[in-house]
């Protein structure tokens, strides 16, 4: 993910958030007066009080801002976060086997990546499976893994990261084979010259020149990890975690409770995707890249 | 056929066939349990006899929900892609937002769509529509400003009006770009689709069979559709690089 020309882009993504922000307060009175129509009639009808009763229904079709606020507020702020109540729990559910899977995916993706490199024959044969692998909707056969896997008693935090992984291997493989192929052959005739051995050729060139691809790739990678580990809570029962929220939002018609959910999920995501880019800036600086 | 794409194509079949093989035999020599594992044998006997609930659930998922979704959505991003492309500031404000919404579950959204738009297909479209039209935005964009500045000037030099130089230049240069987000948004559609399935459907859908068959512990018919889901996610993938190749045979890609 790329926030670019971060000088310029203030004001128009300002003036852009704020016509969403506006046209969704305006679609919250359509749509939810055709639910909320009795009970504005109740109180005399008028302007005024379809604005009141529509922007804030305890079951709204859909809830103003200002609902999905307070309950995120109310949810993060009030409550304990041990309780099954706050949503900090849910998110720290979420979360660990977000990380969990991110990193057993991405130590999975430069191994297949290095093995690749290193074998001919791996190359022929496995990428066009890699590349299946991943035509094969995974998030849909999430509930048969969680199950299957919690028939063989692994339960919890461990089906969801291994789904989180199966999602996050395939971008980093793809990313670091390009990478580590990078190195231009003046570059491996040098390491040549120097009479270096194979594992010296990667340490020394082939990884740090896929260190841009690698970090371009977890990016990638860490995003769909959250998603995969949110889908993965949703067949285990509403138990805990972001997709359980959802889950249960949707069953008992708490619209609120879906919206704060999907506001979490969208923070976490976003503070994801930041702490690799301040990971990568960290590295570059070790390793005396140019800004 | 010469030999080298001959060699690309037989060994990753004979690697599939190696792990076919060996799916079966450790299945069958470990007594493994049909409801962790069932063989490829069994999952092929079951697609067979299946096949007509295998074809309605295809009809439900692919044909009512992935296309029609995967062709609005693409067709609303691409649409934007060229209003932003003629308003900087357009540009500049949802293009930082595109971005993010790329890094967002979308998937989240389903449990809210479903509640809109009922359980039938619709809601199942809405919600591909709402997967695929993020990625067509930013790569449209992108793909839009890939025509190099010489050819711009040169476009300007004939004489040409916005849409000449949008027609005979930039769009021909964005079509790798296009293609790009149209392949990922393929498998999008599809997982999109299916996943939107859990949260509430009529009985029908591939979603829906592999949930259910899942609870009921019928992993062979699990299988079976996750087969069916593979073919069809493939041969979709294929037919969209098939046509890449033909629409963008001057990309430095497919020279030789």
């Amino acid at each position: 993910m790329r926030i670019e020309g971060s000088r310029n882009s203030i004001l128009p993504v300002t003036v852009v958030c704020v016509i969403i922000l506006v046209a969704w307060y305006i679609a919250a009175i359509f749509m939810n007066t055709v639910v909320a129509q009795p009970k504005i009639e109740a109180l005399g009808g008028g302007f005024a009080n379809t604005i009141n009763v529509s922007w804030s229904l305890d079951r709204p079709v859909i809830p103003a801002p200002h609902q999905v606020v307070a309950e995120v507020w109310t949810t993060v702020f009030t409550v304990a976060p041990w309780k099954v109540k706050s949503l900090v729990y849910h998110v720290w559910v979420t979360l660990s086997s977000t990380l969990l899977g991110f990193v057993l995916g991405t130590l999975l993706g430069i191994a297949l990546a290095v093995a690749i490199v290193h074998f001919k024959l791996l190359s022929k044969s496995l990428m066009p499976w890699i590349i299946a692998s991943q035509t094969i909707p995974i998030l849909a056969i999430a509930p048969m893994i969680i199950v299957v896997l919690g028939s063989v008693g692994l339960t919890g935090l461990v089906p969801k990261s291994i789904i989180s992984m199966y999602l996050c291997f395939f971008p980093v493989t793809i990313g670091m084979v390009k990478g580590l192929t990078s190195p231009d052959p003046m570059q491996l005739d040098l390491m040549r010259t120097y009479n270096a051995n194979v594992s010296q050729v990667l340490w020394k060139l082939r990884f740090p020149a896929a260190m841009p691809f690698l970090f371009a790739s977890l990016k990638v990678a860490v995003a769909i990890a959250l998603t995969g580990a949110i889908v993965g809570e949703l067949p285990t029962g509403a138990q805990a975690g972001i997709g359980s929220r959802m889950l249960a939002g949707s069953y008992y018609g708490q619209t609120i409770q879906i919206w704060a959910a999907l506001v979490a999920a969208s923070a976490v995501a976003a503070s994801l995707v930041y702490g690799v880019g301040g990971i990568e800036r960290i590295v570059n600086r070790h390793m005396g890249a140019r800004a | 056929m010469k030999p080298s794409s001959f060699r690309d194509v037989l060994a990753p079949a004979l690697f599939g066939i190696a792990v076919l093989i060996l799916w079966q035999a450790t299945v069958r020599f470990f007594h493994v349990p049909f409801v962790i594992f069932p063989a490829p044998t069994d999952i092929w006997s079951k697609l067979i006899i299946s096949l007509p609930t295998l074809y309605e659930d295809f009809v439900q998922t692919f044909i009512r929900a992935v296309i029609p979704g995967w062709i609005i959505g693409s067709l609303a991003g691409f649409l934007v892609a060229l209003l932003c492309d003629r308003f900087a500031f357009l540009r500049h404000g949802l293009l930082p937002l595109g971005n993010l919404a790329a890094a967002l579950p979308i998937v989240g959204v389903a449990p809210i769509l479903v509640m809109w738009f009922g359980f039938d297909w619709q809601s199942k479209a809405a919600m591909v529509v709402v997967m695929t039209f993020f990625p067509m935005l930013v790569n449209a964009v992108a793909g839009l400003q890939a025509s190099g500045h010489l050819e711009r000037d040169l476009m300007r030099s004939y004489g040409a009006n916005w849409f000449q130089t949008l027609t005979k230049l930039r769009l021909p240069a964005a079509m790798p770009f296009i293609f790009n987000a149209l392949k990922i948004n393929s498998t999008l559609a599809m997982i999109g689709a299916i996943v939107a399935e859990f949260f509430g459907t009529p009985i029908v859908g591939m979603g829906f069979r592999i949930s259910t068959e899942v609870g009921r512990m019928g992993l062979d018919m699990v299988w079976a559709e996750i087969a069916v889901a593979a073919l069809v996610g493939s041969a979709f993938y294929g037919l969209l690089v098939a046509l890449e190749r033909w629409v963008t045979f001057w990309h430095p890609s497919y020279r030789r």
